[in-house]
């Protein structure tokens, strides 16, 4: 998840300085005599940025083209837009995946998003700073495992031969069919991402929290309201940029759902079931070799995606929330 | 932590206990489960049904079972030497792009941080990185799964904001003394940014130890593994592991791959005390501090 805001410079610090000594305003050409080092400094990460961000963004012209791997990209025969034929006429299998990309996406954002605040309200009310750190330093571990790792423990925990499963069978006990059940799929790949995430989502939350000025709690106590209402009227209005904030970084990866965690396990559950975008684009392009429609399905859904940040951020703006560009 | 208010009822703080330490249990139980299979053997497993909670008299079997030589033992030392190796190149790439792009009024520096920042909005997709590395003919060469990922735009941002918050004054006395762009970033600058140059260094080996699709898509050769890898096909997917340990007894499957597991865990744990201050500092810095 991206979380930045690039802050500006604060005007107190040297970005008001004067460029040199004397502050004459200095050419171009002048400039960049005078940082060649500096330049020089950044010049490796700045190749290496442009070779492996910018330089494939090229290779998607072979959405527009028939590519075979055994031609170059220059010699593949231009096709046009028939590689986007599967989008327009709606292929099934594309349709399939979209589908379940859009589901598995809503279902996220109403089950999963809301899990981290009420953690982070609950963390934030302890009275015990000792429990609250105990308690952080445990709901914090998993965010740090890998999909792999995860989804191996909730296998061994809730799988055919689990952990759950062989202790339920020596005590006559009714069995859970969750892995590899194509319709506990969403269910599954959703607790999963409680159970990773949640915990480590309560950091924003409750650093936005700590922001809170507690006269203002003071002020409500002497108005007579209780907790509910220091909740209400003071906690939750001071998280409000935040919760709008993730929100929007939410809607625009609405087209991304955890692909690395989705790819795992999608073997016994079946592509009916578990394929999205992204794995569509992999298995259809990588293993299926059909590169030109992958390439465009892959194209188009990340001109979406860009598409539907940027008019998220826009929506924020007019909502007077602050967005995630608002700071330039 | 709240002032001016009584403190929560009983029935309130109860139930809050309760949710806390179910949230709890769900985390730490199934960890615990893993660890006491892999310590476990087969009688123990045989007894409990499958999974043992509490080994009654731990074994280290599967790990050395796991670590007589063969896929296990080579992917973790492929996995360590990735970690480490990626960590270095990407704490020297971030730092000196942060860096080169942190000094006031230098040179393009508005349109070289958009195309930084541009990265973090749109990438390019699965297909084009694979032609490209292919182009390139890193295919099943470790420099695909380590080049592309050195130039996190978020860890850059990160560094950068650290930087810009270093007195310009201290930079301008180094100047004043004659060193050089360079010698400032590694004698000045560096000294004083030890924690920010941790959390990436934190960042990228723990991105490095837990990435497994680019593997899946660059490097073909079993042998070239890393561990994330040999845990998705042996513990994930539930292939057999073949240990052929001529005269000896076989560790139980369970313990083999519960130890497979717990080896991948242990390099995130025993980092996780830093990691926990220093990533919760960093996003922090990076998102709510305006």
């Amino acid at each position: 998840m991206v979380t930045v805001l690039p802050r500006r410079a604060r005007p107190s610090s040297k970005a008001a300085d004067p460029p040199v000594a004397g502050g004459k305003q200095q050419s171009s050409a002048q400039r960049f005599w005078r940082d060649r080092f500096l330049l020089l400094i950044g010049l490796p990460g700045i190749v290496l940025l442009i070779l492996f961000h910018y330089v494939p963004l090229l290779g998607n012209v072979i959405a527009f083209k028939d590519y075979q791997p055994y031609l170059t990209i220059p010699e593949s025969p231009w096709v046009g837009l028939d590689n986007f034929r599967i989008v327009i006429d709606g292929d099934p299998e594309f349709v399939n995946a979209l589908v379940n990309t859009l589901v598995i996406s809503f279902v996220q954002l109403v089950l999963v998003f809301p899990v981290p605040i009420g953690l982070a309200l609950l963390l934030n009310s302890l009275m015990s700073e000792r429990l609250k750190r105990i308690a952080q330093s445990v709901l914090y571990l998993p965010h740090f495992m890998s999909w792999v790792i995860v989804v191996a423990i909730f296998q061994h925990m809730l799988g055919n031969a689990g952990l759950y499963n062989t202790w339920a069978r020596v005590h006559d006990l009714p069995l859970l069919s969750i892995i590899g059940n194509p319709d506990l799929f969403i269910p599954l790949i959703t607790s999963q991402v409680i159970w990773k995430d949640a915990g480590w989502g309560t950091i924003i939350f409750l650093a936005a929290m700590s922001r809170v000025d507690t006269q203002l709690y003071e002020s409500v106590a002497v108005d007579g309201g209780g907790r509910m209402r220091q909740l209400w009227h003071v906690t939750l209005p001071t998280i409000r940029p935040v919760i709008v904030l993730l929100l929007i970084l939410r809607l625009g990866d609405v087209l991304s759902v955890g692909f690395e965690q989705i790819f795992l396990q999608q073997g016994p559950v079946g592509l009916d079931a578990s394929e999205v975008l992204d794995t569509y684009v992999y298995n259809r392009g990588i293993v299926g070799g059909n590169w030109g429609a992958a390439a465009a399905v892959g194209l188009m859904k990340g001109l979406i995606g860009t598409v539907l940040v940027l008019a998220a951020n826009k929506v924020a703006h007019l909502f007077g929330e602050r967005g995630v560009y608002a700071k330039w | 932590m709240i002032n001016g208010t009584e403190p929560p009822t009983k029935t309130a703080r109860g139930a809050k206990g309760v949710v806390l330490l179910i949230a709890c249990a769900l985390v730490i139980v199934p960890f615990l489960a893993v660890i006491s299979t892999s310590l476990a053997d087969q009688q123990q497993i045989t007894e409990a049904g499958g999974y043992v909670l509490f080994p009654s008299h731990p074994s280290f079997d599967a790990y050395q079972a796991i670590f007589r030589g063969g896929v296990v033992t080579r992917a973790t030392i492929v996995s360590i030497l990735l970690t480490v190796v990626g960590c270095g190149l990407s704490i020297v790439v971030v730092v000196s792009m942060a860096y080169s792009l942190s000094r006031p009024g230098s040179w393009g520096q508005r349109p070289l941080l958009f195309l930084v920042l541009f990265t973090m909005l749109f990438s390019a997709g699965i297909i084009p990185n694979y032609l490209l590395i292919k182009e390139l003919g890193l295919i099943d060469s470790y420099w695909a799964l380590l080049l592309p990922g050195l130039t996190s735009a978020f860890q850059i941002i990160i560094v950068r904001a650290f930087f810009l918050e270093v007195p310009g004054e201290i930079l301008d006395a180094a100047k004043i003394d004659g060193a050089n762009e360079f010698q400032i970033l590694v004698r000045v600058m560096l000294p004083l940014s030890k924690a920010v140059v941790a959390v990436v260094g934190l960042f990228s080996a723990v991105g490095y130890w837990n990435a497994y699709f680019n593997a899946i898509l660059y490097i073909n050769s079993p042998e070239k593994w890393p561990l994330q890898l040999v845990l998705r096909t042996y513990v994930v997917d539930n292939t057999s592991i073949g240990v052929d340990i001529p005269g000896e007894v076989v560790p139980p499957q369970q313990s083999l791959q519960m130890a497979i597991l717990v080896v991948s865990l242990v390099p995130i744990c025993l980092v996780y005390p830093f990691l926990q201050r220093h990533f919760a500092k960093g996003i922090v810095l990076g998102a709510v501090k305006g």
